[in-house]
């Protein structure tokens, strides 16, 4: 009906569009002077973050959640995203667009390169190649590619860049990544009452690539060929069987999500022009796979979600010290003051990774279907006693 | 000649680390079929069971010795541990000295118990899962295993030295009749690389000789028939997941001296073995020990002055280069089995 979809696709992505657009008046729940005031998310870096992180997780889901293809080294294509977007801001403009298309260009091309390798296998074989591919490409970019890389230190646009389009210049500051003469970092602000909100330049940019990276995913699941994936991921010997060739449709498939981790290797870049090699590290590539676990594999909207919890536990329980936990709990008489604090204190702060690899794990154990899953089965508690979760085409797994 | 001889030395002890490690993860595989991502972290804790053994060791009282004063002219207050009380000012020394060694006997236990909780606790559940799922949730327990670590050892590394009897290098060139100094070796990576073979050969003579380990292959082979005979395979199954977290656990104790342990190196150690495995051929125990050793060997030899002058970078990505390579040629890895993990 609308733009292609039926009326739930339309309405989900309508939905996310506007959360998306209200997201810093939302995100900001908490007056500014309240003591809550830490678990506000509303402010631009955290925010563009959310997307970023968002695309990143809705490519990596077309790979996994449709084809259970599970790889486990997207980090690098990010990477590679993220030096070809540095080097466009460095060589031809600053302006972000050159370098968002070249981002995505790069990391598709490094897709495909080694999708045809690591595709001749599958299963656990597959992991592994991907995994090697990615720390191949961490530990050149770490050490032997320097010159194009920047190494340790990482690469960053310098006041001497050549930028073609705009000329040299060697006076001043340098130049901040913008977008026809916006820059990312203006932010224009509303203060009602004690609330204040931020409204970013670079956080709606990232939101409307994002909103598109959206809609294009929810094509992709819908497609013919998304079905194809699909069927490669229930029964692939069936569909050789039947005399069909299910290579190029997973490497496709590869270099499409590749492109999107390239896509979100741009924009981040664009967001804070500097890339490390850190970036294409295996962790990285498992915190991918962690975000599209915990949201709900193979469903729509799941990574997009785990990827903001995941960058929200980050940013923000990772800020929880013992100072603020005993202010919390100093109605309580002190022993069993302590007793709480002490007992509370390893999951938060510096220890906010055992409360993610706990949430994790649960998750995996109880929950297959992630934080979807659990709606749904909320939902339909809610909904209905004793009636089965609707089969919701939305949100049901790619199973 | 001499450089040669050094590289695949130095290769051999990274390397006995590397089959310890695959072998305990090709134990697991092979008898429960799980692909166990939690295996990095039963390496950390075993390093972790050394330092805790040590610790344990020099717990000590503070006590006024009055031979001793300090500037002031006041007695001096000194550590005696309390292990000097039960065995013996000398004999306790010589204790602590000793405690890597030492810590193996406590580490066994430790670590089977560990090995045997997991595989009850959580492992048990996944069996009728995919392969990606135990993937993820062993993954997951690495993750809160480390961060355990971390929070009570703290993100430093360790130090936690070898007994004096070893410290100090070995002439190896000499020994062979080469000019002296030009093939030095540290004695504790003799050591550790004689006691990988030591444990290594007895894992596989426990396989091979014993009835339990008899119906362990039989049950590797072919589950289903063993348990048709009435034999409760599960159960030697749990008792290998135990044996295999003590063999990584072991590999950890005795890797202490040789690098101090931190909460991740589990993790970095985590992502080379399960190249090895894949590159021996899942499933196999012989390669994968096999694969260990070639690939420790390999990245030492890459990382010669001259390899690395001729093909910069190369000492990085050798050992994954030569994992891509070998998929690619042999896809079963280079001693893996027909029909494991062919999906």
């Amino acid at each position: 009906m609308m733009l292609g979809l039926n009326r739930k696709d339309a309405s989900l992505l309508l939905i996310v569009a506007i959360l998306v657009a209200l997201a810093p008046i939302f995100l900001n729940p908490f007056p500014e002077q309240s003591g809550l005031a830490q678990f506000n998310a509303g402010y631009p870096d955290l925010m563009q973050r959310f997307v970023i992180f968002g695309i990143f997780a809705i490519g990596f889901n077309i790979l996994f959640g449709l084809t259970g293809y599970l790889s486990f080294g997207h980090a690098a294509f990010l990477g590679a995203g993220s030096y070809a977007g540095v080097w466009m801001l460095k060589l031809l403009t600053i302006n972000v667009i050159p370098a968002i298309i070249i981002s995505t260009a790069v990391a598709g091309i490094f897709a495909l390169i080694i999708g045809f390798i690591s595709l001749r296998r599958s299963g656990i074989y597959f992991s592994i190649l991907t995994l090697a591919f990615a720390q191949m490409s961490f530990a050149l970019a770490a050490s032997v590619l320097t010159p194009i890389t920047g190494g340790e230190t990482g690469l960053q646009t310098a006041l001497d860049d050549p930028r073609i389009l705009d000329g040299t210049n060697t006076t001043g500051n340098i130049p901040a990544p913008s977008i026809f003469g916006l820059q990312m970092g203006d932010s224009f602000q509303i203060s009602v009452g004690g609330w204040l909100w931020t409204f970013n330049v670079g956080y709606y940019l990232s939101a409307i690539v994002m909103l598109s990276a959206f809609y294009l995913a929810i094509r992709i699941f819908r497609s013919p060929f998304g079905i194809m994936l699909r069927a490669i991921k229930s029964n692939q010997q069936r569909l050789n069987y039947t005399g069909l060739n299910t290579k190029p449709y997973m490497l496709a498939c590869f270099v499409i999500s590749g492109m999107y981790a390239g896509l979100a290797g741009g924009l981040m870049v664009s967001m804070d022009p500097l890339a490390g090699a850190e970036r294409m590290q295996w962790t990285a590539s498992g915190e991918v796979v962690l975000m599209t676990i915990l949201g709900g594999v193979g469903t729509l909207i799941g990574p997009v979600l785990g990827a903001g919890l995941i960058k929200y536990f980050e940013n923000i329980f990772s800020k929880i010290n013992d100072n603020l936990l005993h202010k919390w709990f100093a109605f309580m008489p002190d022993g069993v003051e302590d007793f709480i604090v002490s007992i509370i204190y390893p999951f938060v702060g510096k220890g906010w990774h055992l409360t993610l690899g706990l949430i994790f794990m649960a998750v995996i154990i109880f929950l297959p279907g992630g934080l979807v899953e659990l709606g749904q089965k909320v939902a339909s508690i809610f909904k209905k006693k004793g009636s089965t979760p609707s089969n919701n085409p939305n949100t049901e797994p790619a199973e | 000649m001499d450089q040669i001889i050094l590289q695949i030395l130095n290769g051999l002890d990274k390397g006995s680390a590397y089959a310890l490690i695959a072998l305990g993860l090709t134990l697991i595989f092979g008898t429960l079929g799980v692909v166990n991502f939690a295996h990095g972290a039963l390496f950390m804790l075993g390093a972790f069971c050394a330092i805790t053994f040590s610790r344990i060791l020099s717990l000590s009282k503070v006590v006024v010795d009055e031979t001793q004063k300090d500037f002031l002219g006041n007695p001096l207050k000194v550590d005696v541990p309390y292990i000097y009380d039960w065995f013996g000012e000398s004999a306790g020394q010589v204790l602590i000295n000793w405690s890597v060694p030492l810590a193996i006997l406590f580490a066994i236990p430790v670590m089977i118990i560990i090995g045997v909780v997991m595989e009850r606790g959580l492992i048990k559940h996944f069996y009728k899962r995919p392969h990606a799922d135990q993937i993820l949730v062993t993954f997951g327990l690495a993750i809160v295993l480390q961060e355990i670590i971390k929070y009570y050892f703290g993100a430093n590394q360790i130090p936690n030295p070898a007994p004096e009897a070893f410290i100090g290098s070995f002439d190896f060139g000499a020994a062979i009749g080469l000019k002296a100094g030009t093939i030095i070796y540290p004695y504790w990576r003799i050591v550790y690389f004689c006691f990988a073979m030591l444990l290594i050969g007895s894992v596989f003579a426990f396989l091979q000789f014993t009835t339990f380990g008899m119906v362990v292959r039989a049950g590797m082979a072919d589950r289903e028939t063993v348990e048709l005979l009435g034999i409760n395979i599960d159960k030697r199954f749990t008792i290998m997941f135990g044996v295999a977290a003590a063999v990584a656990g072991l590999a950890g104790v005795m890797y202490t001296p040789i690098n101090p342990p931190n909460y991740h190196m589990g993790m970095d150690f985590l992502v080379i073995s399960f190249v090895v495995v894949v590159v021996g051929g899942m499933g196999s125990l012989p390669g994968a020990v096999a694969a260990g050793l070639l690939l420790g060997i390999l990245e030492s030899f890459a990382s010669m002055r001259q390899v690395i002058e001729a093909l910069p970078g190369i000492n990085q990505v050798v050992i994954y280069l030569a994992a891509i390579v070998i998929l690619l040629t042999r896809p079963r890895g280079l001693m893996g089995r027909k029909g494991v993990m062919e999906e």
